[in-house]
């Protein structure tokens, strides 16, 4: 049981920042707080890749023509350009937010949804 | 340089076209200008995927190496008749859209966006031909997120008609963005196990590893992933809203096409990575997939019919015919297969046809609601029989391909024995033609409500595309030979797997 946490703590990080992360993207009503989430959560995915990589014992995979172990590079290449889509989602989401703020003047789920929810009544009762 | 030179490179073509000219998009500047780049690449890449699935109907695999590095140390992508009937699909869906969004861009989007429009237009299209066209799982996930946040920002375009756009746009990034991660965080499980990232190599180096845990949290991880990006029942909610509020012709283009090709991504994950061998599967297929498509097509039919918006209707229209393509999964049977990849194309039609029309009504009247179409039967008649024709094969009235698909569903229920899924097959179809009735009921025999000026028919560059895919309903409902063929040698290889 010790071995089992001790040996894997890369796994038990990714695992607790995951579930904070989705816990956040579900829990916060604020619109920048979720986006705060659903990063903390990509963050997540990209320790669990690099992590992986990881040979014991092993340098920076740098070519120096000596015969040496070296970690595996391709997790962090992936990684690389996962990045990239992360913050473009973020920088995406975060706009968002900017025009969301200028339409309802607010940045709460609950009160832009009452909003909605309110215009959403009236188209209804057009149609009766 | 050859015609024979390009053909050999007709792969990375598909892909590269859109990619390229996006940009050169936001150079032109100019609506116009980015619109005509935008058309003849779409239709390039039109041609491209006709001639691919003519390459593969014979049961041929074409694997073509990106930058001359041998799989499955480089990039492959792989077409063979599964992906490139989905290209088709894609592609030939764009080729008729672009010419129509020109005048529907115009009215509902403004002036200085129109470049930009296009650019995220042309991102989209070739994000969903590269998850198509890809046989690398991680470049797969990279397209994935290319067509995913140019659809969200396609989506928030509509928000100068309706803010509720912008709330939109921003629930399906945060669903969408959870689903490709569920997917990512699959795939480097499986990268884990196996070390590879080629799909047909990863195909072959899970066998005998049917029973690890690790790979089996992969699966759960990956069906999550896409479920939520191909809209499965419960995992739908981000798209009402998102059809709902987008541009009319993105929503047709996105209906017809997104969704689809995450199903794609399913079948090809379940059938051709994991294969029916691994342990998992088949109880997927039957306590998963199969419950859950049931409630599908009862549910999302049920609340359509309550829906006043006529977009919000058909998007949960479309959540139910989602659900006919999970049930053909399901039976993991050939006809239910082939059922399933004929209902992709079907469908694509259909609904093309329908928000298209829906489109028609939005410039012309301001908006799709139960009471704006109020006698416009007589007004915009071609706009409306062509919304009739498309409901007609959303409902699967004989002669129309909508008929083809549950033909073959009901089909493949009896042959399993399921008679009482082939039952409700039936049974939802007549929820279908409740909505669709409430929809033509208001058109042709009530009066135009007090206070609306009478509306003219749509232009001319509209109502053609609109009724080409209406014809195309018609067509490949009569003539089923191409649509059929194609879909039961997709069927046959993706049960034989990529060998």
């Amino acid at each position: 049981m010790f071995e089992l946490i001790v040996l894997h703590y890369n796994y038990w990080i990714v695992i607790f920042l995951m579930m904070a992360g989705l816990y956040v993207v579900v829990s916060r009503g604020n619109l920048v707080k979720k986006i705060v989430g659903l990063n903390i959560f990509q963050v997540s995915v990209f320790l669990l890749y690099i992590s992986m990589g990881k040979v014991s014992g092993g340098t920076a995979p740098i070519l120096t023509g000596e015969p040496e172990t070296y970690s595996n590079p391709l997790p962090h290449v992936l990684i690389l350009t996962a990045i990239v889509v992360g913050v473009a989602t973020t920088a995406l989401g975060l706009a968002l937010v900017v025009r969301i703020r200028e339409a309802y003047g607010s940045i709460e789920e609950d009160e832009i949804q009452a909003d909605n929810r309110a215009v959403e009544a009236e188209e209804e009762a057009q149609s009766r | 340089m050859t015609v024979q030179a390009i053909f050999a490179h007709l792969p990375i073509l598909q892909v590269i076209m859109p990619l390229i000219a996006a940009p050169v998009c936001v150079i032109l500047r100019r609506g116009t200008l980015a619109w005509i780049l935008a058309l003849v690449v779409s239709w390039a890449s039109f041609l491209v995927a006709i001639k691919l699935l003519a390459q593969t109907l014979d049961g041929g695999v074409i694997s073509y190496e990106l930058g001359g590095w041998a799989p499955p140390w480089g990039i492959e992508y792989r077409v063979d008749v599964v992906n490139a009937f989905v290209l088709l699909i894609v592609s030939g869906i764009s080729a008729v859209v672009l010419p129509y969004a020109r005048q529907s861009v115009a009215s509902e989007i403004p002036r200085s966006y129109h470049a930009l429009f296009y650019t995220c237009y042309l991102l989209c299209l070739a994000g969903l031909l590269g998850v198509t066209i890809t046989g690398d799982a991680f470049n797969l996930f990279v397209f994935l997120e290319i067509s995913s946040l140019s659809t969200y920002i396609l989506v928030s375009m509509g928000w100068q008609k309706d803010r509720r756009a912008l709330m939109a746009a921003y629930s399906y990034l945060v669903m969408g963005t959870l689903g490709a991660t569920f997917f990512v965080i699959g795939v480097g499980l499986i990268y884990m196990m196996t070390g590879s990232l080629n799909m047909a190599d990863i195909a072959e180096r899970l066998q005998g590893l049917s029973g690890n845990r690790t790979v089996r949290v992969a699966y759960g991880f990956i069906i999550v992933g896409v479920g939520l990006k191909l809209a499965m029942f419960p995992l739908h909610t981000w798209l009402p809203n998102a059809y709902c509020y987008a541009p009319s012709s993105v929503t047709a283009f996105l209906a017809a096409t997104a969704t689809k090709v995450a199903v794609y991504v399913l079948l090809r994950f379940i059938f051709t990575v994991f294969g029916l061998s691994f342990a998992l599967a088949p109880e997927t297929l039957t306590h998963i997939l199969l419950p859950l498509s049931l409630v599908a097509m009862f549910a999302a039919s049920t609340v359509a019919i309550f829906q006043v918006n006529l977009k919000r209707m058909l998007a949960y229209s479309s959540i139910a015919q989602i659900g006919y393509m999970l049930l053909g999964v399901s039976f993991s049977s050939l006809t239910g297969l082939s059922a399933t990849v004929l209902h992709i194309f079907n469908h694509a039609l259909m609904k093309g046809a329908l928000f298209l029309a829906l489109g028609c009504i939005v410039l012309r009247v301001g908006g799709a609601t139960i009471v704006s179409v109020r006698g416009l039967g007589r007004e915009m008649p071609w706009t409306m029989g062509a919304f009739a024709a498309g409901g007609l094969s959303l409902i699967g009235v004989p002669l129309t391909v909508g008929f083809i698909s549950k033909w073959y569903l009901i089909r493949a229920a009896l042959e399993v024995g399921w008679w009482p899924v082939a039952i409700a097959i039936v049974a939802s179809s007549l929820l279908a033609v409740v909505y669709v009735w409430r929809v033509v009921e208001a058109a042709y025999f009530q009066d135009p409500p007090e206070g609306r000026p009478p509306a003219v028919e749509a232009p001319l560059a509209m109502l053609v595309p609109v009724w080409i895919l209406v014809l195309a309903n018609i067509y490949f409902g009569v003539d089923t030979e191409l649509s059929t063929t194609a879909a039961r040698l997709a069927a046959e290889t993706l049960i034989g797997g990529w060998r």
